[in-house]
């Protein structure tokens, strides 16, 4: 089967910047890869290329054997954004019935999906009334709507607490034991080692892609946060030299 | 936004859907509301009570106005309605999800086309009755520009929001497109009577025909050609707007 995602020498220009610059990489399918990267790196620009909503894209961004953003993968993949993009002036119900009815998914999804994310109890709230983190969550029941093969999620565990955070990531592992493929950015360290694979991003570029104990070997740390911190790190002393 | 390669009944479910989510909203924003179906009313009180003084005057101006306020007030609850979808994220979402510019603007099309019905009804049926506007035309080819006039302010919203980043800036594009229309579309002064070269622009200015239609209607006892010629006209408008609405959006942004 063609990989979940082949990008290669991907490069984005964002506010007449180059914002994402000779990325390449390949994901296989039923894969949970986690990005990572200090804030503005990129990871959201990336996420958009894959869905096909970035504009000036070049290289190659193929999503389950296709360009990404073709019509046919309109029900195949399935995208978080960074901010809750739901309805605030509806409830939490009417959201998702109106998202399934876009999804052409039937209501049971919706039921299944709320409890998925815990907000049960809320459903008849106005989203306007929630918390943030009751916020993203029906962002984030929103992109299990449907049945997608690839999940693109960006920063889907903002704002929530360690119990819904562990239910969360057992939920995307029985998810990827059935095939689907995940791409979750996160600046929660830890999460790190609920994924297959990680991808460290810098300035627009990859920097590391490793599983998490090669990461750890590579960096002689034994926590994902000075992993990071020395990845980071490393590079910005490789730049600050460049004629060395 | 998605090829129109699926069945038209699916297609036309995720359209009605689109519609009632916007209704849904509206539901909830009971302020929106009482704008868009009370303003009119008051306004058109408003105005009865000013000119009572001068018998026959509102039988004038009565029609005119029944025609512009429903196309300010829907032209700003759509821009910011659209506005919104865009700048939240809902917009970005929904175009990695099956459904087409039809669909999108067919139901925001249709939710405010109801909204507008029902504000034309009801502001025409107080005008009427409690205000005692008399035309001479029958009262339902006043109803009918008026709703009209509501669904042009509609379609003119969806494409306008597309140059707003801002509700502020969408607001602000009233008086911007809308009063220069206001200005020369015959209500101030008779088209004929304008410059050459304002007149030439009046022709090409949807509002000028809706004017127009309501004079004929205020003083001609039948619905005549030349109305009918205005109808054609404003129609023409509301799919051009909605067309050029299309034309904006992208599915793929900066
Ligand atoms: N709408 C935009 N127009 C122009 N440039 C943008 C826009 N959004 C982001 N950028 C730029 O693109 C770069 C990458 O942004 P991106 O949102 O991808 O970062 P990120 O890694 O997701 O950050 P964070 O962790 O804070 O979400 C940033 O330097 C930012 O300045
Ligand atoms: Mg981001």
């Amino acid at each position: 089967m063609r990989a979940a995602v082949d990008v290669r020498n991907l490069a984005v220009l964002r506010g007449g910047r180059t914002v994402v610059e000779g990325l390449s990489f390949q994901v296989q399918r039923g894969q949970i890869v986690g990005l990572l990267g200090p804030s503005g790196c990129g990871k959201s620009t990336l996420m958009r290329a894959l869905v096909g909503v970035q504009q000036n894209v070049t290289g190659t961004c193929e999503v389950l054997g296709v360009p990404a953003g073709s019509a046919s993968l309109r029900r195949r993949v399935s995208y978080m954004t960074q901010d809750a993009s739901v309805y605030i002036n509806l409830t939490v119900t009417e959201n998702l019935e109106y998202f399934a009815a876009v999804l052409g998914v039937g209501r049971d999804r919706v039921c299944l999906v709320l409890e998925e994310v815990g907000l049960q109890i809320e459903k008849h709230s106005l989203v306007s009334d929630l918390s943030g983190g009751q916020r993203n969550r029906v962002s984030l029941a929103v992109a299990l709507l449907g049945e997608p093969e690839l999940l693109v999620l960006d920063e889907p565990t903002v704002g929530l607490d360690p119990v819904l955070r562990r239910d969360l990531w057992a939920q995307f592992r029985r998810l990827a034991s059935r095939g689907v493929t995940l791409l979750v950015s996160s600046h929660v360290m830890e999460e790190a080692s609920e994924c297959d694979r990680i991808l460290v991003m810098r300035n627009g570029q990859l920097i590391a892609d490793d599983g998490e104990e090669q990461l750890l070997a590579r960096t002689s740390t034994n926590n994902i946060t000075d992993a990071f911190l020395v990845l980071v790190n490393l590079n910005n002393a490789v730049e600050s030299v460049p004629d060395a | 936004m998605r090829k129109r390669t699926d069945n038209p009944l699916q297609q036309r479910s995720v359209l009605i859907a689109t519609a009632a989510r916007v209704l849904s909203q509206l539901r909830h924003d009971g302020r929106s509301v009482a704008l868009i179906l009370g303003a009119p009313v008051l306004l058109l009180g408003l105005l009865s009570w000013v000119l009572s003084g001068q018998p026959g005057v509102f039988d004038e101006w009565g029609a005119l106005l029944l025609g512009v306020f429903p196309l300010l007030l829907m032209f700003v609850v759509t821009s910011v309605a659209t506005l919104r979808e865009r700048s939240g994220g809902t917009l970005e979402r929904l175009v990695t999800m099956p459904m087409s510019k039809i669909d999108f603007l067919g139901g925001y099309g249709l939710a405010f086309g109801v909204a507008a019905v029902l504000q034309a009804l009801i502001a025409s049926a107080l005008t009427f009755s409690v205000f005692g506007l008399t035309i001479a035309a029958p009262v339902g080819s006043v109803v009918l520009i008026a709703v009209l006039n509501a669904l042009l302010g509609t379609s003119l919203g969806l494409f306008a929001s597309a140059f707003a980043s801002t509700e502020f800036q969408a607001v602000q594009m009233l008086p911007m497109l809308l009063l220069p229309q206001f200005l020369l579309c015959g209500i101030i002064s008779p088209t004929s009577s304008m410059p050459q070269l304002l007149e030439w622009i009046s022709t090409v200015l949807p509002m000028t025909y809706s004017v127009d239609a309501m004079k004929q209607l205020t003083i001609q006892s039948e619905v005549t050609g030349e109305v009918w010629r205005d109808i054609g006209v404003l129609v023409g408008f509301i799919f051009a707007f909605l067309a050029a609405g299309a034309s904006t959006l992208k599915r793929r942004t900066p």
